[in-house]
Order: structure tokens, then sequence, then C-alpha cells
């Protein structure tokens, strides 16, 4: 096989400067009515502006010669065999090229109506668009449909591009009335074009190269009117907003990594996590390789460690103290819907607010407009590829703020069945009814604590160290602002066990009763820490089976008997061996270790603060279900 | 235009692939990182390390077509010292049993059988959700058109016809039944992206692309259809020097992508990268 090398030496072109001002690069869409012109524009602009690959133009005109067409500039671009058939763009492409200025990526969006969802995708990530209008079809039912939608997804820089005038004999008059009557139109979307520009993209008119034809138009040529789009603005002077994609506990590290949306964080500094309202500081960044960063801004993805360790989980919004974002459950947002399926109310969807994703219903469809006209319709679903305004229900509170506040924090997308159907921009909070009926139930519970209760229970000889664990993991869990009560062995004694004794059947009975007290209060929501000798495993297996709503982590604290009856701290061991505690745990009755506890402690090797931290990482473990497949 | 500028164009391409990388891992259930060992997969390996603080917490995959370069091997086990990286490696066996290869076949089919029917078995025996590759919008006109998260169906097909709609940060994260989801953290980057970043990031590469006696590889597949192209550029200042100057595309070396008209886009369709 012959080996076909291409000649790679340096050559001229205008394109490949290496004195670019800006490299960022520029994301501009191009939008427009179905055969307006937009692929034979974006192939115009890339040869025009010297961009394309050697050969490039040769090869697709041979393609054409070979199947007989005439050529045209959009095939440069319609590489997919569909699109040259149809002889539309069918889905969202990006071309990349430069000026002297800076490079650019262009977003070629479909025109055709069904495939609106494609020009939402090239939109969204646009910084500038371009509209093209048909000079002989003047203004369609697309050019004031893409409009509408570019308002709604940010695009505030918008340059209209008045094509084929070449069709209109380059007539002044006709370029005049359709920039009028669009304006118009711009104006009711609160929207102002920075510039009409006559082309005729064809024939390279108005694109690089001044026309002649045209010589009445003074104003910008699309290349000189690209290079004064300007980049989105800087973020990071807005208030913080870092919404948590993960936590990492890869080795002894707990790492909240999170891209800062707007803002910027730096170690020592106090933040919130919203929903929850738990506080706690930056202590490090952990870069790899390192050195880490001072400051993490907007843009950058962060992952940092705590001074103290809290309740943290995906879709939490990190902030200042004194900049939060709100939370709440009910709002009122305009949403641009494109699933096939019309979007209805009292359906359950998914909200997906930057990592935060939950259930929630349309409560209310308050106005459905035509985005073409801007007319309201009446209906009692919102059909597809049309515009709402609609109070949404979340099935639990969540973190946001008002677009027009923070555009970022601001904007959702609506999932149905796995699928991103639809976005919104939220442009006002609604207030919950504050009656609501019925028994509170336990997810609204864990709303409202921001954590699912659960159960753990400490078992272990005495005097091996279980009350002294579960108070300092009682008094780590409070600091850390979360719900949770002990329910140790000796205070039922005194009262609720008052009757029992230490018989086989005394000490099921205890158990039994500790399990039923538990499970109300993990039924309340609470982490419920019980710490009860428990020595028989039948018996804890029946207080786990009892308690099998909630999450459970047995918790075997153990030391060798010796150990423990050095300790003696009640000073029962000595009287067991005096003979006066009859049937005592250890001395005179027996201890049945259990098998595979969740925890297992050894209160002999360990310090206090080492294993109560094994006990918080067992919580964390399942309140965080992702850390147990990568955990090391 | 300044080093600072260059400097801050690369840290926000890589800050927002590491995203995508956590995305990824949040998302799915089960991901893999396919390897080519080539510059761009070796750029994902260090992005992927740096978004999860040093190592990588999924495996990675390496289809042996049998038909790497000598040297691809040997770099292949130095890098995995290197990065730490759990590797798996598959071979279509059957397929070279019955005697499928450049000698005897087109490229394509080559392609297809020792590549996409070897990745497709892998994504069944280890039920993978999630695969991160390393391809870039400026590859290929077909890869263009490509989102950040990208669904297969079960076949490994790509409906590039009704592809989700992708915005606002939110991606396409359930996989279709059966089927996975292709996460693409380098689409926004182009060929001379990744060249300055190996450049400040002192990335390990394979030595083939650098030039000897006038010529040298940009583009690394299966040796018997992977010609080199000439370049006196020997070292990387020299390539990105060479980049910023040539209009030759990226792939003009590699025989498969040109034996039809569409011949990518049929490729590409049917499970390839």
């Amino acid at each position: 096989m012959s080996a076909p090398s291409a000649n790679l030496s340096p050559q001229t072109s205008k394109s490949g400067s290496t004195d670019i001002e800006d490299l960022r690069k520029m994301h501009v869409v191009v939008v427009g009515h179905v055969d307006h012109g937009k692929s034979t524009f974006v192939g115009r602009l890339l040869h025009d502006t010297d961009s394309l690959p050697n050969g490039k133009i040769e090869q697709v005109r041979r393609n054409c010669a070979a199947e007989g067409m005439d050529f045209e500039y959009a095939f440069l671009l319609d590489a997919l065999l569909e699109e040259q058939e149809q002889n539309i763009t069918i889905d969202t492409t990006r071309i990349f090229f430069r000026t002297q200025k800076r490079a650019y990526a262009i977003i070629d969006a479909p025109g055709h109506k069904e495939f609106l969802k494609n020009m939402v995708t090239g939109a969204a990530s646009a910084s500038a668009a371009l509209l093209l209008i048909d000079a002989s079809e003047g203004v369609m039912d697309q050019s004031r449909r893409h409009a509408f939608l570019l308002s709604l997804l940010g695009v505030k820089q918008l340059v209209v591009l008045v094509n084929k005038m070449d069709l209109v004999k380059y007539d002044q008059a006709t370029y005049e009335k359709i920039k009028t009557e669009y304006t118009a139109f711009l104006k009711s979307l609160g929207l102002t074009a920075v510039d009409f520009i006559p082309i005729a993209a064809k024939h390279g008119e108005n694109i690089v190269n001044r026309s002649q034809p045209m010589s009445w138009w003074k104003g910008p040529t699309v290349a000189e009117a690209l290079d004064n789009f300007r980049h989105e603005d800087d973020l990071t002077g807005l208030p913080l907003r870092l919404p948590i994609s993960d936590i990492y506990r890869f080795d002894h590290r707990r790492i909240i990594a999170g891209r800062v949306e707007a803002g910027a964080i730096r170690p020592g500094e106090e933040l919130i996590f919203q929903p929850g309202g738990r506080r706690s500081t930056v202590r490090t960044f952990e870069d790899w390789p390192g050195p880490s960063r001072e400051v993490a801004g907007t843009g950058d993805s962060a992952n940092f460690t705590l001074t103290e360790q809290i309740f943290a989980e995906r879709g939490q919004v990190v902030s200042h103290i004194h900049n939060q974002p709100r939370v709440g459950r009910e709002f009122r947002a305009r949403i641009f819907w494109l699933g096939k399926e019309p979007l209805q109310t009292n359906k359950t969807y998914r909200l997906r607010l930057l990592t935060q994703n939950v259930e929630a219903v349309v409560a209310k469809v308050e106005k459905i407009t035509d985005a073409a006209t801007l007319e309201s319709i009446q209906a009692t679903s919102v059909p597809r590829d049309s515009i709402c305004e609609v109070t949404i229900r979340a099935a639990r509170p969540i973190a946001f703020d008002l677009h027009h506040e923070c555009a970022i924090t601001g904007r959702f997308a609506v999932e149905d069945a796995g699928r991103i159907n639809g976005g919104g921009i939220i442009l006002e909070a609604r207030t919950e009814k504050t009656t609501r009926e019925g028994k509170v139930t336990s997810a609204e519970r864990a709303a409202r604590a921001g954590h699912a209760p659960a159960v753990i229970w400490f078992t272990g000889l005495s005097g091996s160290g279980k009350s002294t664990i579960a108070e300092n993991v009682e008094r780590r869990l409070f600091d850390a602002g979360r719900q949770v009560v002990r329910v140790d062995g000796d205070d039922l004694r005194t009262a609720l066990n008052r009757d029992l004794g230490f018989s086989a059947a005394d000490r099921a009975e205890s158990v039994r009763r500790a399990s039923a007290v538990a499970g109300l209060f993990a039924n309340a929501g609470k982490i419920t820490l019980v710490t009860l000798i428990a020595p028989l495993a039948a018996d804890r297996a029946k207080a786990r089976a009892a308690l099998a709503n909630h999450p459970f982590i047995e918790v075997f604290v153990d030391a060798p008997l010796e150990i423990c009856e050095s300790r003696d701290v009640k000073g029962l061991y000595a009287k067991a061996r005096r003979g006066e505690i009859a049937e005592f745990t250890g001395i005179t009755s027996p201890y049945e270790a259990p098998e595979s506890p969740e925890v297992h402690i050894r209160t002999d090797k360990l310090s206090t603060d080492e294993a109560v931290k094994l006990v918080l990482d067992a919580l964390d473990k399942i309140q965080e279900s992702k850390a147990e497949d990568w955990e090391v | 235009m300044s080093r600072n500028a260059q400097n801050d164009h690369l840290t926000r391409l890589e800050q927002t692939s590491i995203h995508i990388f956590r995305e990824a891992f949040a998302n799915f259930r089960s991901v893999c990182m396919p390897w080519s060992m080539g510059k761009d997969s070796n750029v994902l390996i260090w992005l992927a390390r740096k978004a999860f603080c040093g190592k990588i917490p999924f495996p990675l995959l390496h289809i042996d077509t049998t038909y790497e370069f000598p040297e691809m091997y040997e770099f292949r086990e130095k890098a995995k010292a290197i990065h730490g990286i759990d590797l798996i490696v598959r071979v279509n066996e059957d397929a070279i049993r019955r005697g499928i290869g450049y000698a005897t076949h087109d490229p394509v089919t080559v392609t297809h059988e020792l590549k996409t029917v070897p990745l497709k078995a892998a994504i069944d025996e280890f039920k993978w959700d999630a695969l991160v590759t390393g391809i870039r919008r400026d590859e290929d006109p077909t890869r263009a058109k490509e989102r950040w998260f990208s669904p297969r169906s079960a076949e490994g097909v790509w409906d590039y016809k009704d592809q989700p709609p992708e915005f606002w940060g939110q991606f396409a994260s359930t996989a279709p039944e059966g089927g996975h989801v292709r996460v693409q953290p380098l689409l926004e980057w182009t060929e001379l992206d990744i060249w300055e970043y190996i450049r400040r990031e002192n990335i390990p590469n394979p030595t083939l692309y650098f030039a000897r006696n006038g010529k040298r590889f940009r583009s690394l597949g299966c040796h018997p259809i992977t010609h080199p192209v000439d370049s006196p550029a020997s070292n990387i200042d020299e390539i990105i020097e060479e980049l910023k100057q040539t209009r030759v595309s990226e792939r003009a070396g590699r025989a498969q992508d040109h034996v039809g008209r569409n011949a990518m886009q049929a490729l590409r369709a049917k499970g390839f990268m």
C-alpha cells in the first residue's frame, strides 16, 4: 500500500497568524428560518476568512460534479448524507475558525421546525447570535420563534443578517422595511439587535469583503461585527454559587468537588450548604499534582476539604453566609417545552437545577404563548415547541435564585422519562401553603432535617466503651446540625425496664423494648444511637428485623474481657466477682460476639477519636450511597 | 497573544473537562475509559487524575487490534506504571482466527471487527453504562455534531438524527435500556490545544509523534493504515509551530476515513469512536 503523505510545511495563511489578541473562543450561534441560507452563509464565511482545509472545496466540487449537482457552499458543512439529500441542516454543527482578532466556534443551528431542540442546544452555549432573514421572503415564523428563544436562553448580543439581497436587486428599501418590522418585534421581547447587515452570502457580499452593488451600506461587514462581539461578563464578582458534584473519599481525605458557577472561593471562608443550612469552613484545596490553588474563580472545578465535617451531598449549593440562594419548593417559571408529549399539570417530572435533581410537578399552567406570534394559546396542556408560564412545585426544597438576580442558579431543565425535554427560568418564588393536611410523612421530616434517620446500635461487654463512643458520636452529629438522640441501656433500666432482671428472657425483653423505643425515634426522623450490651445474637437479629424500615448500623465495641474488667468504671465486675451480681455478662453469662457487624471497633487498639470516625464514616457511607463503590 | 491569555484558555478547557468527568462519575453506575494511547487519550488520563485528586477511580480499556506500532506496546506499559492505571486489555481473538486482517480485508471491515466488535463485547461483559472518549469536535464533520454526553443504544448505535438537547450544563445522564452513554470531555479542544496542554503539563506521549527523517505521525492508529506526514517537527515546540500554520486535516493519514464519501459516518453510526 502506498503511503499518501501530505505536505505540512509552513505556508502563509491569513488565519494562521500567531498574533491573535484573544485566544478565548467566542461561541456564535447562527439561527433563522429554514432555507434563509444559514449553511450557505457559514460555508462562505469559512471560505472568505481562508479557514478551509486544503482541498476541501475541490473535494466537495468533485462530489457535486459526480452526482450532477451544482456546487453550493452549504455542502461544505453538510457532511452527513441525509443533510445533502434533504438540503437542511439536521443538527448543531460547530465550526472552528479564527480571525486576526480571535478564535471562533460557529454553531450552525437548524431552522427546520421539528429540530428546535438542536437550536436550543446550540444557542444555550453561545455568547452571541447571528440571525438570518431572507430579503425576498421577509420575517417568517422561525425568525420570530428563534428570537424568542434567544431571549429566554439569555443570548443578549444579536446581529441580524438580511440575506439574499441579490434576489431583491440589492434594494435598500426592502432592507429598511425588514429592519423596521423586525426591530419592533425584538423590542417586544426586550431585545435589541446590535446591527442589521445586508448580505448576499452566496456571492460573499458584506461577509468579509464589502459589497459593490450595496455601496449604500456603510456599516460593518459580518467579520467586523463578529470581532465587535464581547465575551460574556466575568461572573467572578457575583456571590458564590458552587453546586456540589460529588464527595470523594478515595483516601483519608473527604473532598468536596464542584464547579464554581459564580463568584470565587478561598480557604478560611465560612460556607453554608443549602438546602440543609449546615455551615463549615474551607480548610484546603486539594489539587493534583499540586501545588494547590489559592482561589477558585468562576468556571473552576474546585476540590476542597472542610474544617468541620458536616453532612454534605451532591446537589447542595454552597455559598457564603451573607449572600445565600433562596430555598423553597415552589416558584413561577417561564418554560420552553420540546417534548414529543405535551407538558401536563400534576404529572411528575424531574427538575434539574445545576446538580440538584428532584421530582416536581407543574401545579398550574398560567399562560401558553405561541412563540412565533407572541399570542396566547388556550389549552390545558403545553404542546411541543411552545413557551408557557407555570407554577412548579418540587417534592422537596431546592436552592435557587431568581433568574434576573443570578441567571446560572435561576434556570433549570425539565426531564421526562430520562430525557431532557424542556428548560425554564425562575421568575418569582412562591411561598408554600402554610396549612397542609394529613399526617407528616417521613419524606417531609427528612427534608426538614436535611438527612434521613438511621439506627446505630452499639453492642459489647460492660466497660468496652459503648457509651463513651456513642456520646462522642452524638456530640459530633449534634454539632453538625443533625437530628440525633441516644438511647442508653442503663437509663432504660432505671425506668422503662425497671421490672426486668438479667435472666435470658428478661434480657430478650430488654432488647425488644430498646428496639421499639429506637423505632419510635427513627420514625420521628432522628439518627438514633442505642447502647446496650445485648449479649445474644438471636436478640440482636430480632432488633435488626424490627428496625428494617431504617438504615441499621451494628457497631461491635470490642475489647478483651481483662481490659474491660480492669477499667470497671462502675465497679460492676468487682461486684460480679464477689458473687453480688448473678448472670453478669462475660463472667457468669455468655456474650455472643457479632459475626459481621457494620463496624468493628477494638477499643484496646483505637483512640476514641479514631473509633468515632469509623462510626461517622459508616453513617456517611449510607447517606452518600455511592461511596462504597470506590472507597479504597 | 500573551502567554497569560493562552494559559487562561487552556485552564478554561481543562476545568470544563474536569467538570464533565465529575458529572459522569457522579451520574453513572459504572464508568470505563477506552485508551488508545494516543495524545488525546493521554491528555484524558491527565485530566481524570486532576478530576479525582490523583488516582483514576475506574478502569481503562485497551482494545488491542494486534496492529499497534511496537513502540505503542512499550509506551502502554510505561504509562500504566506512571499513572497507576487499572487496565483491561481485550483482543477479538475470534476475528483473528477467522483471518480478518489488513492483508486480506478493507480497512472499514477490519476496524469494525477488531475495534468496534471487541469494544461492544467488553461493554456487555463489564456492564459499563458510561464510556469516556477522547473525541474532539474539530476532528471530523460528524464529530462536530457530538454532545458532551451522547447516548448509545444496546447495539451501540448512535442516533445522530434524534439527539437529546443539551444546555445549561444539563446532560443526558441516563443510559438507554441495555445501552451506554459516551462521555466526551475533549469536545471543545482543538489539536493545537492538545499539544499546548501537553507542553504546559508535561504529559508523557509516544515519540512516534516526533519527526524522524522528515516524517512524523500526526494521528496514530493501526500501522498498516496509518501513514506519516512530511514534517520536520521533532519536538513539541516545533509541532505547535507547525499546527499554527498547517491547513492539512489531522486525520489525512488515517486511511479508513477516506474509503467512501461517508466512511466515517458509517463507522461511527455502528459504534466506532
